[in-house]
């Protein structure tokens, strides 16, 4: 009894010595000292669309509900799982199985436990064709066990490979072998909701008095298109390791203004205005950084039924691509520290390597030979001119990059190329529809894997807008689906792509920002851009 | 300029000398050969010519439109070429510079602004003084009719143009995009559109005054028509208020070209506007390349600052009561 | 009066429904819908989603089941873009904060553009008629996208002293800067309007005559011209006031106020159908209420005018 009580003492003078250490401002593992407010105010250009973890479909919102809700898995600082609500999980031989077992120490903000239902009830109301998810599809890609059929409606959600065996518990079966299964469990539409919560209020249940969240933040504010303000979640299993206190988003829809504001001294965080970031690299070195995601800037070239003549020849096409002087865009236009492309799928991406084809190798000068030989072979030159329309959504970024390729073309090939803007969804609608001759467009991944970028090279994917087709690529992708390593098939299918040329390649993004030199713990690596301001702290100058 | 003035002053002092010199014969009459009537479009030519400022206004419109449409005469380089080695560091290098043949600079693409001004300006002046004419033509005599016949004439004309400003222009402009697609045309009939609306109202307030004046008492007493009592008697009256709402709306209908462009119906890169060239100068105002927005502001101002003066000039020229 | 009031009122009726059904069918009309995106949805997913929120219905049923819910319940249905949030809500919390700036901005445009109007016609061709005129011309011309950024470089940047943006439930050094932007083209064009008003008055016969009365210039004015002059005013100032109101996109925009301009026009963009319906029918609301209370002040400014 006696030292029961001894120990009981002594581990709340630690637990209460540490907690006064937190709040006089030193961090736990790096001893740097803390300022005293621990608030984060960003910029957003935009609202986002909800916070609801099954129906959020912006990366906005995506931010947002990594904070109020966790999923199976987190990402740590280089992208790498690391445990959410799951402590680990098993798989069978040929990976059809997958189960998880979760903490039992992980609560809702209402106090309740986090248990295996929960998730159970939250993939199958993604699947729910009642809810109307937006992001429903990504049940397709996380293959589970009759997801396409429960999305369509002709069988009962009750059948989805999902399945809660204790409170601790989670069954997943998969529809065919996916070895990269786990990886979808750090996407946002997976997190957990609390299924008592949204029986009592509807779609009111994401209102702050109301809302329901396992997260490391709650939300306590929302004034639309001005703020959004998260708080600690003390319920929260990790809260002890939370140093920031509250998360304030402000939306500033001007990238120019959000700028002026940040110099001010307003926010931590803000974007960097598009063709200023070597400009504003010289100025702050210390605050503006570039770094590289998972997207992919490109121009489609239409080989569908609608498309012109001209392009349905591969020497057009390959001309098209080689006259452009990818370096000029990257360096002179967008001067961010973006990648040149001459593949689809971004280096950055896990276990990937990028094959060195053809056009990628040689210098602009013997490119621009080399496209003009093309172009003439084709058939076309200064007295049988090419007439091509480029058409982009209206953006200053989309507009500057049209405007620099068409020039390319029109001195290096004689290419008489117009162009043509389109507000948002006009440009959508036009392009779906295959009305158009070249259409720009920019693909980012759902997951750290190849085949989140290789997939929209299919004939079948309802993503393949130049309406290209290549038996070969099909039956490439589908075995990649079950091999071990893909990474021939991947490599075969990319090089496939670059000689086919229906997709030009232009440049990988990266992600720019300005972020205050007291601002500590951003992974600057994860090449998803998944960041959790519960990493955060901020640092004393 | 000014040989314009002294000849309309030669004529007129010919006139007042032919009269001095006037031989009266020995009744004290005046000869047969008498003085010649002065029609209303003489003598407004003659009053706004006295108008100083109208006159210096009018001139340095005409030279602005000159300048749109011979200006590229001059330009070193052509409306859409980048300037590869400027391209990237605009602020450097692309700064206004005689030797280099950017006498305007360039903008954010290494293109040549005076080329681009230029260019500009055809556009945008066309889109005023067409939006102007429209506006002030339709709307006044569609607010003059409304106005003078009334009733419930009056009361369906009016919920017609309040229909037509609650509706969301924008959807009409992109179907238009959709049915015709795009064409500059397009912009003059977006603007012509939605233009004559407030004119409409205005002039259908006036004319409410006006009609119940003496003067279109006497000519409705004399059995003058309908029409004729609007065209003829109201429409004159309501000039001077016209013009100067006229002369308020034509900033906005630049403005109004560039958002029209913004849907993708309108003028399409590599042609630009004013409002285009306005609007990307702020853009990059705070970065330290402010000739991008100088330029074109300055243009736009000025011939805004000539169009109110002008316009003006017009109304006292015209106003029938200064006699 | 009360009869205009009258007529005007079961009028007002009609012309909603027929803004609302023209409005609807343009929107349905135009290409893309609130649902179509960069990773085009499947057909089934798409059908799901059109299914739950009606889309999937014959247009005038839709139009049917949107009246019904507006007089019914006064519901203005959900928004398809933010799927959080109802259009009345969205309204509920917008309209207020463009009616505060959009209201002060009304008051300092009248307070200021009006007198200025008035005492340049009185000084016509002095140097305060040239300052008055030279400073609307100048402020009327100086788009509003250049205008607020400059204020923010200016006050938030450069000096410090009010916030760059957001609203703060309406905080005073919040609408400084928005009510200066949007005021000031509006002041400068109510200058160059008084003005040219009260020229044309002036120069009237009986104005004439109540000079040749003997009657001292003040009482000329106040008495005679005044009133006359301000009918093209409150003309201008009728439709004003309900744009003001209604919210300008680009203040919205740039100063992160929340208002409703933004949505207006991001509603269409986003062909959030309800959104704009709903800002659509308000908008129409308001400017057939103000056109019958400018109609009404003529009324009072002209004793003359009959409806």
């Amino acid at each position: 009894m006696k030292y029961c009580m001894k120990a009981i003492l002594l581990a709340a003078a630690v637990g209460w010595s540490s907690s006064l250490l937190l709040a006089a401002g030193t961090h736990p593992t790096t001893g740097e000292a803390l300022t005293d407010d621990q608030i984060f105010t960003y910029v957003t250009i935009d609202e986002h669309t909800s916070v609801d973890p099954q129906i959020v479909e912006d990366v906005a919102g995506a931010a947002i509900v990594r904070d109020l809700f966790e999923g199976l898995y987190n990402q740590d600082a280089d992208g790498n799982l690391v445990p959410g609500v799951a402590l680990s999980h098993a798989t069978n031989a040929d990976k059809t199985v997958y189960t998880f077992t979760l903490r039992n120490n992980a609560k809702w903000s209402d106090g309740r436990k986090v248990t295996a239902g929960d998730f159970e009830y939250a993939w199958k109301r993604l699947a729910d064709p009642e809810t109307a998810s937006s992001y429903q599809w990504f049940m397709g890609v996380m293959n589970i066990k009759n997801a396409d059929d429960v999305m369509s409606g002709d069988i009962p959600v009750s059948e989805l490979g999902v399945k809660a065996l204790t409170d601790t518990t989670l069954e997943v079966t998969l529809a065919s072998s996916m070895s990269y299964f786990p990886l979808t469990t750090t996407h946002g539409s997976t997190f957990p909701s609390p299924q008592w919560a949204i029986k009592a209020h509807g779609a009111n249940w994401v209102k702050p008095e109301h809302i329901v969240s396992n997260g490391a933040y709650v939300l306590t504010k929302h004034v639309p298109n001005e703020t959004l303000v998260r708080e600690r979640n003390p319920m929260y299993w990790n809260d002890a390791d939370t140093i920031m206190e509250k998360v304030v988003i402000k939306i500033v829809n001007d990238e120019n203004v959000a700028l002026t504001r940040y110099l001010a001294g307003e926010f931590d965080k803000t974007g960097v205005p598009t063709g200023q970031f070597a400009r504003m690299q010289t100025q702050y070195p210390e605050e503006v950084y570039s770094n590289p995601t998972l997207c992919t800037y490109y121009y489609n070239l239409n080989m569908g039924e609608h498309g012109p003549e001209a392009l349905k020849d591969k020497r057009v096409r390959q001309a098209l691509s080689y006259a452009i002087d990818r370096d000029i865009i990257v360096e002179n236009i967008l001067q961010a520290g973006q990648f040149p492309a001459y593949t689809f799928t971004p280096d950055a991406t896990a276990g990937f390597t990028v094959p060195e084809v053809a056009v990628a190798v040689i210098t602009q000068a013997e490119r621009d030979t080399k496209a003009a030989e093309l172009l003439s072979a084709a058939g076309y030159g200064k007295d049988n001119p090419l007439s091509i329309e480029i058409l982009y959504n209206t953006s200053e970024g989309h507009k500057k990059i049209a405007i620099a390729i068409s020039q390319m073309w029109k001195q290096k090939l004689g290419v008489e190329a117009s162009m043509q803007n389109q507000e948002w969804k006009t440009f959508l609608t036009t392009r779906g529809e295959g009305n158009y001759e070249v259409a720009r467009g920019g693909w980012c991944g759902d997951y750290n894997e190849a085949s989140t970028f290789l997939d929209l090279v299919n004939t079948n994917s309802g993503y393949n807008d130049s309406k290209f087709s290549n038996e070969e690529v099909d039956q490439l992708l589908a075995d990649s689906k079950t091999s071990d390593n893909p990474q021939p098939n991947y490599t075969r299918i990319e090089e496939i792509v670059a000689d086919e040329a229906p997709l030009i390649s232009i440049y990988h993004y990266t992600s720019a920002m300005f972020l205050k030199l007291s601002v500590k713990g951003w992974p600057h690596e994860n090449v998803e851009g998944n960041w959790y301001s519960r990493n955060l702290y901020k640092v004393a100058e | 300029m000014a040989g314009w003035i002294h000849k309309l002053d030669i004529k007129l002092m010919i006139d007042l000398k032919a009269k001095k010199n006037f031989n009266f014969d020995d009744s004290g009459l005046a000869s047969d050969d008498e003085m010649k009537g002065r029609s209303l479009w003489v003598d407004a030519r003659i009053r706004y010519a006295r108008n100083k400022m109208a006159t210096i206004c009018l001139f340095t419109l005409i030279l602005i439109c000159i300048f749109s449409i011979f200006g590229n005469l001059f330009a070193a380089y052509s409306i859409e070429e980048i300037d590869w080695a400027i391209l990237g560091m605009t602020l450097e290098k692309g700064y206004p510079s005689f030797e280099t043949g950017h006498y305007f600079g360039t903008d954010e693409m290494g293109r040549d602004l005076y080329a681009r001004v230029v260019q500009g300006s055809r556009i945008s002046l066309a889109v005023g003084f067409i939006g102007a004419i429209i506006s002030t033509f339709v709307g006044t005599i569609y607010g003059a009719i409304s106005g003078y016949i009334g009733g419930r004439l009056d009361s369906l004309m009016m919920r017609i143009v309040d229909i037509l400003i609650a509706i969301p222009f924008m959807f009409v402009l992109i179907l238009f995009l959709v049915v015709f697609g795009r064409s500059i045309l397009m912009i003059f009939v977006g603007i012509a559109l939605f233009s004559w609306l407030g004119m409409a109202r205005v002039a259908r307030g006036q004319t409410m005054t006006l009609k119940n004046k003496e003067f279109i008492e006497a000519a409705r007493a004399t059995g003058v028509s309908q029409l004729t009592i609007v065209i003829r008697h109201i429409v004159p009256n309501l000039l001077g208020i016209v013009i100067v709402y006229g002369s308020l709306m034509i900033p906005g209908f630049i403005m109004a070209e560039s958002f029209i462009s913004f849907l993708g119906l309108g003028v399409q890169e590599p042609n630009t506007s004013w409002g285009a060239l306005i609007s990307e100068g702020a853009g990059t105002m705070t970065y330290g390349t402010f000739w991008q927005l100088a330029f074109p502001l300055s243009f736009f101002t000025v011939t805004m600052f000539c169009f109110y003066f002008i316009g003006d000039g017009l109304r006292d020229a015209f106003d029938p009561k200064d006699r | 009066m009360l009869n205009l009031i009258v007529r005007r009122v079961a009028i007002a009726i009609p012309t909603l429904l027929i803004i609302l059904v023209i409005s609807f069918l343009l929107m349905h009309a135009a290409p893309g819908g609130p649902f179509t995106s960069e990773k085009p949805l499947s057909p089934q997913v798409l059908a799901n989603i059109e299914a739950k929120y009606g889309l999937d219905q014959p247009i005038h049923k839709q139009m049917f089941n949107y009246t019904v819910g507006i007089l019914t319940e006064f519901d203005f249905g959900p928004s398809f873009k933010y799927k959080d949030r109802t259009v009345n809500e969205i309204i509920a919390q917008g309209f207020p904060v463009t009616m505060t700036y959009g209201i002060w901005s009304f008051i300092i445009a009248v307070f200021f553009g009006v007198p200025l109007g008035l005492i340049a016609a009185l000084r016509q061709n002095t140097r305060t008629d040239y300052f008055a005129v030279s400073f609307s011309i100048a402020a009327s011309v100086l788009p509003n996208f250049v205008m607020a950024p400059l204020l923010i470089l200016v006050f938030t940047l450069w000096l410090g002293l009010l916030p760059g943006g957001g609203w703060n439930d309406g905080s005073w050094q919040n609408l400084v800067l928005p009510v200066i932007a949007l005021s000031t083209s509006y002041t400068a064009e109510l200058t160059r309007l008084t003005r040219a008003s009260l020229l044309e008055v002036l120069r009237s016969n009986y104005i004439r005559t109540a000079r040749a009365k003997g009657l001292p210039e003040l009482k000329v004015i106040l008495r005679h011209a005044l009133k006359p002059a301000m009918l093209p005013v409150i003309t201008y100032l009728g439709p004003m006031f309900v744009g003001l109101i209604t919210g300008s996109f680009i203040i919205d925009s740039i100063f992160s106020t929340g208002g409703m301009g933004y949505f207006f026009v991001n509603s269409a963009l986003n062909r959030d159908y309800s959104v704009m319906l709903g800002i659509t029918l308000l908008v129409g609301g308001l400017v057939v209420l103000f056109n019958l209370i400018v109609d009404l002040a003529y009324g009072w400014l002209d004793p003359q005018i009959r409806y």
